[in-house]
């Protein structure tokens, strides 16, 4: 069994088992479930925005080449610089490079989920930069030096106290452990970071490729601080965040607000098409976009589960998904976790070893359901458990399958089947969860239903 | 080869096989959304389901009812939205917040109405059109903006580096304060960026920024704060 499995399955039963984990989560998604309903019912018909949103990507999507060479004409024409990196590795070096020519010291960050996909900050540390996540969520999570739990509240696993703990100990200033008081101590640090910091880092949620434009969705102001005060700034991209035209986006941006928080509009969505421009008075001299593959072109090469590049990284199958709410974010082991990081991490990070993620899933469809560009989900989780098993056939499962197949087409069978399952069943009582038990990976720390006195078999024989 | 051309051609290579069309089980055929032209396809698009607005939360056809929806949408956002009968009013609203929080100097930009707005304030103000010192701003206690659209679905307000006295003023005083006209409003987020693309296509500034309600964060047990990093305040004097 490879370790990713192993320390899935340890983390997935402590979490699991964790009581107050799971009131934290229950607490935090309570009011999401709410306030998104209402959000979702106040639109005229969510479910024809879902479908043109899907349309929309699709379209977005199979014509990616063309795309892409829009978007980069238009950005480069109004003096961006457009990078392209096929790996991880490429994306860091581009941006390692930038830095070094700007002989940068300090780097201010805005939220990026594709930065912790390349484990940007741990390489720029590594080279001697100081990086400072300006998001409070994630300003939190880097003081704790553990990755996001979530997709778009990466610190939703922690109370107010454990916060408070945290920057007394690493800030030396907590006056209390209201969240209002906390939010001001991160404003205060944060503040004077803006304007010192050498070079602004930003993620980014769309691309334009008519108008060759970058779109930036938060709440907090942080990016768009981070995109106006540093001389240099540098945005990092999957290639797969493109949309057609400009006019898209008054779908879009309200459609990933409601689904991803419960909110009408989220509160800066702000779209960039270059460095400061003649004329302007501020914003950065220099700006690096850099779109990233990092097989993504294989996720593209895949036709069945292509629409997986559709996902706006809106978190709202991570909220519905009961075996998110149970096992936690971190559970996981990779930057995308829930629903979403289990359909596409096989792709991008090999399906043998990430193949149990598949499994951590109940078919419910509570996902596909809540997937505002309506990926299939649930369906390709199934696909994923397919496709390993058929480069890697589980034997056993197999034979298993077959013995029974045996037994369940002969009457005879099934009825001597019937009456052993009779007769040791006291045994199985005695041996429970034991070494000597067979179904013991179920009965650990499950009953098994007693079998009754009368099959129904026996039932129909006897009904009159 | 560039690692431009690697990436494209792996593109076009996936692209060889067709993906069905979502939500349809491969059923419905996708050739309204073809790879030519894109403005060819929203035209599609909308023959075939509609457009935006008629999915978006709905929006009354008369004026009236799109400043009560704006005045609603501002409230639940906890922004301050003040709708004036005169320059006279402007003016009186400006002194009473500036007595209110006590403010001692602004920072605002060149237009017609901003200057307007710093004259009546009469307080040193900071202007940022020919460039300003960033820690003067951060100094300053609001910032006072026009703006492009007011859009009546969302409550909220858009504006750009060039409308709005450049990127940073906007967000870095602890309160901004947006003057717009009664004509700026729009219906809906379709007809606000209709407007944009309009009004500045083909020489986009260089950022445009939707801003609904002031900044805020519930990364803290998901309780709403006020405040982020953004302004803890925002309030619209619309005339
Ligand atoms: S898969 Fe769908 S629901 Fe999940 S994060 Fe992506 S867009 Fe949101």
């Amino acid at each position: 069994m490879s370790t990713f499995v192993s320390d899935f399955k340890t983390r997935a039963t402590e979490k699991a088992g964790d009581l107050r984990h799971r009131q934290v989560i229950r607490t935090a998604l309570r009011g999401y479930e709410i306030v998104r309903d209402k959000r979702k019912a106040a639109f005229q018909s969510w479910e024809s925005a879902r479908q043109a949103a899907a349309e929309t990507k699709w379209e977005a999507v199979n014509h990616l080449d063309k795309h892409l060479e829009a978007l980069t004409a238009k950005l480069e024409a109004r003096g961006t610089k457009v990078h392209w990196a096929s790996t991880g590795e490429q994306a860091r070096e581009i941006i390692a490079q930038i830095l070094r020519d700007k002989k940068a010291r300090c780097i201010i960050k805005s939220k990026s989920m594709t930065s912790e996909e390349i484990h940007l900050n741990h390489a720029l540390e590594k080279e001697g930069f100081t990086v400072v996540e300006s998001d409070l969520g994630e300003f939190i999570v880097q003081l704790r030096h553990e990755p996001p739990y979530h997709l778009v509240f990466p610190s939703m696993h922690l109370t107010r106290g454990e916060i408070k703990d945290l920057f007394q100990k690493e800030l030396g200033d907590a006056p209390s452990d209201a969240p209002e008081e906390l939010t001001m101590v991160a404003r205060r640090v944060m503040r004077q970071k803006y304007i010192t910091a050498d070079v602004g880092f930003t993620g980014a949620n769309f691309a334009i490729a008519e108008t060759g434009m970058i779109s930036i969705t938060e709440n907090e102001g942080n990016a768009r601080l981070t995109a106006a005060l540093p001389k240099t700034m540098v945005t990092l991209i999957g290639i797969e965040k493109v949309l057609p035209r400009f006019a898209d986006l008054a779908l879009f941006l309200p459609m990933l607000a409601t689904a991803g928080a419960g909110q009408p509009m989220t509160c800066y969505n702000t779209m960039y098409s270059g460095p400061r421009q003649p004329g302007e008075c501020d914003g950065p001299e220099e700006w690096h976009v850099v779109l990233l593959d990092n097989r993504r072109t294989e996720l593209l090469a895949d036709a069945e589960q292509r629409d997986a590049l559709h996902c706006i990284r809106c978190g709202a199958c991570l909220n519905v998904c009961p075996i998110f709410r149970n096992v936690g974010g971190h559970t996981y082991g990779t930057t995308y976790s829930g629903p979403v990081g289990a359909v596409i991490t096989p792709h991008l990070r090999g399906l043998q070893e990430w193949k149990h993620l598949s499994n951590a899933s109940s078919l419910c469809g509570a996902c596909t359901e809540a997937c505002p560009v309506k990926i299939d989900l649930h369906h390709h989780l199934l696909q994923n458990r397919r496709n390993a098993s058929a480069s890697e056939p589980a034997f056993f499962e197999r034979l298993a399958y077959q013995i029974f197949g045996i037994v369940a087409n002969e009457p005879a069978f099934w009825s001597l089947a019937k009456k052993l399952g009779w007769l040791t069943q006291p045994l199985q009582k005695a041996v429970k969860g034991s070494a000597l038990d067979p179904a013991r990976a179920w009965t650990k720390t499950r009953d098994l239903p007693a079998q009754p006195r009368e099959s129904f078999k026996d039932w129909w024989r006897n009904r009159k | 080869m560039s690692e431009r051309e690697n990436i494209l051609g792996r593109i076009r290579e996936a692209l060889k096989v067709n993906a069905p069309l979502p939500g349809w089980h491969g059923e419905r055929s996708a050739e309204h959304l073809s790879a030519g032209d894109p403005a060819a396809n929203a035209r599609n698009l909308a023959a075939r389901s509609g457009t935006a607005s008629d999915w978006l939360p709905l929006v009354g056809a008369s004026v009236a009812e799109q400043f009560e929806l704006f005045a609603k949408n501002a409230a639940d956002l906890k922004a301050d939205f003040q709708l004036l009968a005169s320059r006279d009013e402007l003016k009186a609203a400006l002194l009473k917040l500036r007595d209110a929080e006590k403010w001692r100097r602004v920072a605002s930009h060149d237009g017609e109405l901003s200057n307007f707005a710093c004259k009546a304030l009469g307080l040193p103000v900071l202007l940022t059109d020919r460039g300003y010192d960033v820690q003067e701003m951060e100094q300053c206690d609001a910032g006072i903006t026009e703006c492009d659209a007011l859009i009546a679905q969302t409550g909220g307000v858009a504006v750009t580096s060039r409308s709005a006295g450049g990127r940073a003023l906007s967000v870095l005083p602890p309160h901004h304060v947006v003057i717009a006209r009664r004509e700026q409003l729009v219906a809906d987020l379709p007809a606000a960026f209709a407007f944009l693309q309009q009004k500045y296509t083909p020489d986009f500034p260089s950022m445009i920024s939707f801003i609904t309600g002031p900044s805020r964060t519930g990364d803290i047990e998901r309780i709403l704060v006020l405040g982020a990093h953004g302004p803890k305040k925002l309030t619209i004097l619309c005339y």
